[in-house]
C-alpha cells in the first residue's frame, strides 16, 4: 500500500469533532411506546383532540406494519420499546428573545460554530433552533410576520394555526406511507412550520439547526412547508449531534407543498454522529421527505449534503402533479469508516410537461457503503415529461463500496428519460499531481472531492456551501477549515 | 544544486534504474535522452517522489538536503517542479483556483503572505502572455478537455507561476506540433536563469533545437552510459540509440 493511501486512511479515521454532551435539565418520559405514551406526549404538548386522534390512528397503523428490509444496509434489530419518545429541556417560562435561551444551550451552538447572534446579525438568517424536541428560540419572526410569513415550531403552529396544520399535515406523506413515517406520525415531537402567502418572496433563508442531545432519545421531527401561489422560500436544515455509544434512531418526516408557480428550495446538511472508527454507535437516520408540486409551474428543489449518521435511509422526492412543474434533487452522500447510506430520490411525474433533474454524488471511504436508489415514474397522463439523472460515485481506498439502483417506470411514450452513471477512484496519480504542485495529501483530497461535488455545492446558499465543504473535509480527511 | 549518486529505483518489483550518477549546478540545462523504456521518466518521477517509484539504493541531495527523505509536496515546496508527461485531469476544480492553491502553498512554506484573488489575477496576467494562455484555459477544470498542446502549455505555465529552483520536464515535447513546441520552448527559455536548473527528459533531438542544453546524458538500461555537450544530441539523432547501446553494452534487461 502506498503512503498516500495510508495517509488518507489515517486522516479518514479522525474523531468526530462535535462529540460532547450539554448538561441541561431535561424533562424525559420513561422508555417505551404505547397508546398511553402517545397520550402523554400529546398532553405535554397541550394538543387538541384531533391531533391526538391522528397520532393514535398512525400508531395503530404502525403496529400492523413491518420494518422495511429492502434497503442495502445492515443493522441489528431496533427495540422500539427501548427508546425514549419524548424529551424536552425544562422551560421555566416562555422566551421573549434569544437572551433568555439557556446559556448551556447557547454554548452548545457556539461550540458547533453557529452562534445564533452572529447569524442573526451577519447572515440575516432566521433560526428556529430545535434543541432535542422543543424549539427553544425563534428569531426574526417579527420581520417575517410583517410579510405574512409564518415560521414557527410545529407545536406553536398547532396552537396558532390549527386550520393550516389540519389541512396539510399528512397530505404529502400520509401516516400509511411507510413504517417510519407511521412511527413519526404517532410520536413526532416538534419541528418547523413554514407558510408563505400568495405572491410573497421570503426575504431571508429560513434555517433550523436540529440537535439530538438527551441520552437515548429518538428524535421524531415533523416539518411542514407550504408555499402559496407565486411565492418563494428557501429553507436550510443543518444537523450535528454529540457522541454516544448507543445507536439513536431519528425518523423525521418533511412535507412540502408548492402551489401554482411557487418555488421551494430545501437544503440539508446532515452531520450526525456516524459512529466511531470501529462502527460502534452512531445515528440511524430513517427519514421520509417529500414535496408536492401541486400547482402549475411550481418547483421544488432538494439539495442535501449527507456526511453523518451510521445509517442513512432517505429519499427526498417530488410529486410533479401540476402541469409544467419541476422537481430537482442534488445530493452529496459520504460514507466513511463503517457508515452506510441508502439514499436517492423519487420523481413522480403526473402532470404534463413536467421536468425533473437528479444529480447524485456518492463518496465512499474506509469501509463505507454508499447506495444510490432513485425512482423516476412517468404516469400515463404525463405527456412530454422529461428527466435527467446523473449518478456519480467516488471511491477512496479499496474497502468501500458504491452501488446504484435506478428504477424507471414509464407509462407515457412521449417521455424522455436520460440516465448517466459513473464510478471513479481518487487516483494516486491525481493526488501525486497535486502534491507535486505543493499541496498536502489532505488538501489534495479536499480539492478533488470538492471538485467532484461542485454541481451540488453550487445549488446551496452561499453560507451553507462553505459549511458543506468544511464538513466534507472533516468527515473525510481532516483539518481544512 | 542536485547531486545524485548511485540511484537505484524499483517500480512494482522491477528494477528500472540501476545506479544513476548525476550532478546538476544552478544555471545549467541538462538533457536526459534515451530509447523508450530506458528509465528516463522513472528518473524524473523518482526525483519528484512518486509513491510507486521505490528508491532501493543511492542518494540524491538538493541544495545539500536529502531529497529522498522529503515527501513529494515538501519537495515541491522546496522548489522541485516536474512538468508531467501526462498531466492529470481533476474534474470540477477550476484551473485558476488550483494554481492559486499551489502558489500559496509554496508562498506559505517560504514565509511569504498568501496572494489574494486580486494579486493572483495580476500574476496570472503577467505570466499568461508568455505561453498564450487564454481566459478559457483558466476557468475550465484542471486539464479537463484540454488538447495535448494545451496540457503541456499549462504545465509550463505552472512552472512559470511557481518559479522552481529545479524544473524537470518529462517528455514535454511529446504530442506537440511544431508551433506548440516553439511556444513551450520559448516559455522554458524565458525561465532560464543562473539561479535555476532545468532537466529536460526527451526521446527526440527536436526539442533540443529550441531548448539548447548545456549537457546531454544518454540513459539506457537504467544507467547513464554517455555524457557530453549539446553536440551529443545531434550525433544521437544521426546515428540512433543503437550506436550507443552497441558500444555501451548495458547490463541485462530488467
Amino acid at each position: 500500500m502506498s503512503t498516500s493511501t495510508q495517509t488518507i486512511e489515517e486522516l479518514a479515521t479522525r474523531e468526530y469533532k462535535y462529540g460532547f454532551v450539554t448538561e441541561v435539565e431535561t424533562e424525559t418520559i420513561p422508555k417505551g411506546l404505547s397508546e398511553d405514551v402517545i397520550r402523554l406526549i400529546s398532553e405535554k404538548k397541550n394538543e387538541p383532540e384531533w391531533l391526538l386522534e391522528w397520532r393514535l390512528k398512525a400508531y395503530r397503523m404502525w403496529l400492523t406494519m413491518k420494518e422495511p428490509t429492502w434497503q442495502n444496509v445492515k443493522y441489528d434489530p431496533i427495540n422500539y420499546q427501548d427508546i425514549v419518545y419524548y424529551s424536552a429541556p425544562k422551560k421555566k417560562k416562555a422566551l421573549n428573545s434569544m437572551d433568555e435561551v439557556d446559556p448551556e444551550v447557547r454554548a452548545t451552538f457556539n461550540k458547533l460554530g453557529i452562534p445564533l447572534e452572529e447569524q442573526m446579525l451577519l447572515a440575516g438568517v432566521a433560526v428556529d433552533a430545535v434543541f432535542d424536541s422543543v424549539s427553544v428560540a425563534t428569531t426574526f419572526k417579527e420581520t417575517l410576520k410583517k410579510q405574512g410569513i409564518i415560521f414557527m415550531s410545529f407545536s406553536e403552529a398547532v396552537r396558532e394555526h390549527p386550520d393550516l396544520v389540519k389541512k396539510y399535515l399528512g397530505s404529502v406523506v400520509p401516516h400509511t406511507d411507510n413504517f417510519f413515517a407511521a412511527l413519526n406520525s404517532a410520536v413526532f415531537s416538534d419541528g418547523s412550520f413554514v407558510y408563505v402567502p400568495k405572491g410573497v418572496r421570503c426575504p431571508m433563508e429560513l434555517s433550523t439547526y436540529f440537535r439530538i442531545n438527551a441520552k437515548d432519545t429518538g428524535q421524531f421531527e415533523r416539518t411542514l412547508i407550504i408555499a402559496e401561489e407565486g411565492s418563494y422560500v428557501s429553507y436550510l436544515e443543518g444537523c450535528t449531534a454529540p457522541m454516544r455509544d448507543e445507536n439513536q434512531l431519528h425518523a423525521a418526516v418533511v412535507e412540502l407543498v408548492a402551489h401554482n408557480d411557487a418555488t421551494i428550495k430545501y437544503s440539508t446538511i446532515q452531520n450526525w454522529y456516524p459512529g466511531d472508527k470501529d462502527g460502534k454507535g452512531g445515528i440511524y437516520n430513517f427519514v421520509t421527505k417529500r414535496g408536492l408540486c401541486a400547482g402549475r409551474g411550481s418547483k421544488i428543489t432538494w439539495t442535501q449534503v449527507e456526511t453523518g449518521s451510521a445509517i442513512t435511509w432517505k429519499y427526498p422526492g417530488c410529486i410533479l402533479q401540476g402541469d409544467n412543474s419541476i422537481g430537482e434533487f442534488y445530493s452529496v452522500a459520504t460514507t466513511n469508516n463503517w457508515q452506510q447510506a441508502d439514499t436517492g430520490t423519487k420523481m413522480i411525474h403526473l402532470g404534463k410537461n413536467t421536468r425533473s433533474t437528479i444529480v447524485s454524488k456518492g463518496i465512499s471511504a474506509g469501509h463505507g457503503q454508499n447506495t444510490y436508489r432513485g425512482m423516476v415514474r412517468v404516469g400515463k397522463n404525463a405527456k412530454n415529461a422529461r428527466n435527467y439523472s446523473q449518478c456519480d460515485s467516488l471511491l477512496i481506498g479499496d474497502k468501500c463500496g458504491a452501488h446504484t439502483f435506478p428504477y424507471l417506470e414509464i407509462r407515457n411514450t412521449s417521455a424522455r428519460v436520460e440516465h448517466e452513471a459513473s464510478t471513479s477512484k481518487i487516483g494516486e496519480d491525481q493526488i501525486f499531481y497535486c502534491r507535486q504542485r505543493g499541496l498536502s495529501t489532505e488538501d489534495a483530497v479536499n480539492l478533488i472531492v470538492s471538485g467532484f461535488c461542485r454541481e451540488v455545492f453550487r445549488e446551496l446558499p452561499m453560507e451553507f456551501a462553505v459549511e458543506a465543504q468544511k464538513l466534507l473535509s472533516i468527515s473525510l480527511e481532516g483539518s481544512v477549515g | 544544486m542536485l547531486n545524485i549518486k548511485n540511484l537505484q529505483v524499483t517500480v512494482e518489483g522491477n528494477q528500472i534504474l540501476k545506479g544513476i550518477d548525476l550532478h546538476v549546478n544552478a544555471g545549467e540545462v541538462h538533457a536526459i535522452m534515451g530509447p523508450n523504456g530506458s528509465g528516463k521518466s522513472t528518473l524524473a518521477r523518482a526525483l519528484a517522489g512518486h509513491p510507486q517509484y521505490e528508491v532501493t539504493a543511492g542518494e540524491a541531495t538538493f541544495d545539500g538536503k536529502d531529497l529522498l527523505d522529503l515527501d513529494p509536496d515538501e519537495r515541491a515546496r522546496e522548489g522541485v517542479f516536474m512538468a508531467f508527461q501526462y498531466p492529470v485531469e481533476i474534474a470540477g476544480v477550476n484551473n485558476a483556483y488550483f494554481l492559486k492553491a499551489a502558489v500559496n502553498a509554496k508562498r506559505k512554506h517560504q514565509g511569504l503572505p498568501e496572494l489574494d484573488a486580486m494579486e493572483f489575477m495580476q500574476l496570472i496576467k503577467e505570466k499568461s502572455k508568455l505561453l498564450d494562455i487564454d481566459q478559457s484555459m483558466l476557468s475550465r477544470a484542471v486539464n479537463e478537455g484540454f488538447s495535448g498542446g494545451e496540457k503541456k502549455r499549462n504545465e509550463i505555465f505552472q512552472m512559470a507561476l511557481l518559479e522552481p529552483r529545479l524544473a524537470i520536464l518529462d517528455e514535454t515535447d511529446s504530442g506537440l506540433d511544431i508551433d506548440a513546441l516553439k511556444l513551450v520552448a520559448a516559455g522554458v527559455n524565458a525561465m532560464r536563469s543562473p539561479q535555476r536548473a532545468i532537466i529536460v527528459v526527451t526521446h527526440y533531438q527536436r526539442l533540443l533545437d529550441y531548448i539548447v542544453p548545456d549537457y546531454v546524458h544518454v540513459l539506457t538500461g537504467g544507467r547513464i552510459v554517455k555524457s557530453g555537450g549539446k553536440e551529443l544530441a545531434l550525433e544521437l539523432e544521426k546515428k540512433g540509440y543503437g550506436w550507443i547501446e552497441s558500444g555501451a553494452q548495458p547490463v541485462g534487461a530488467s
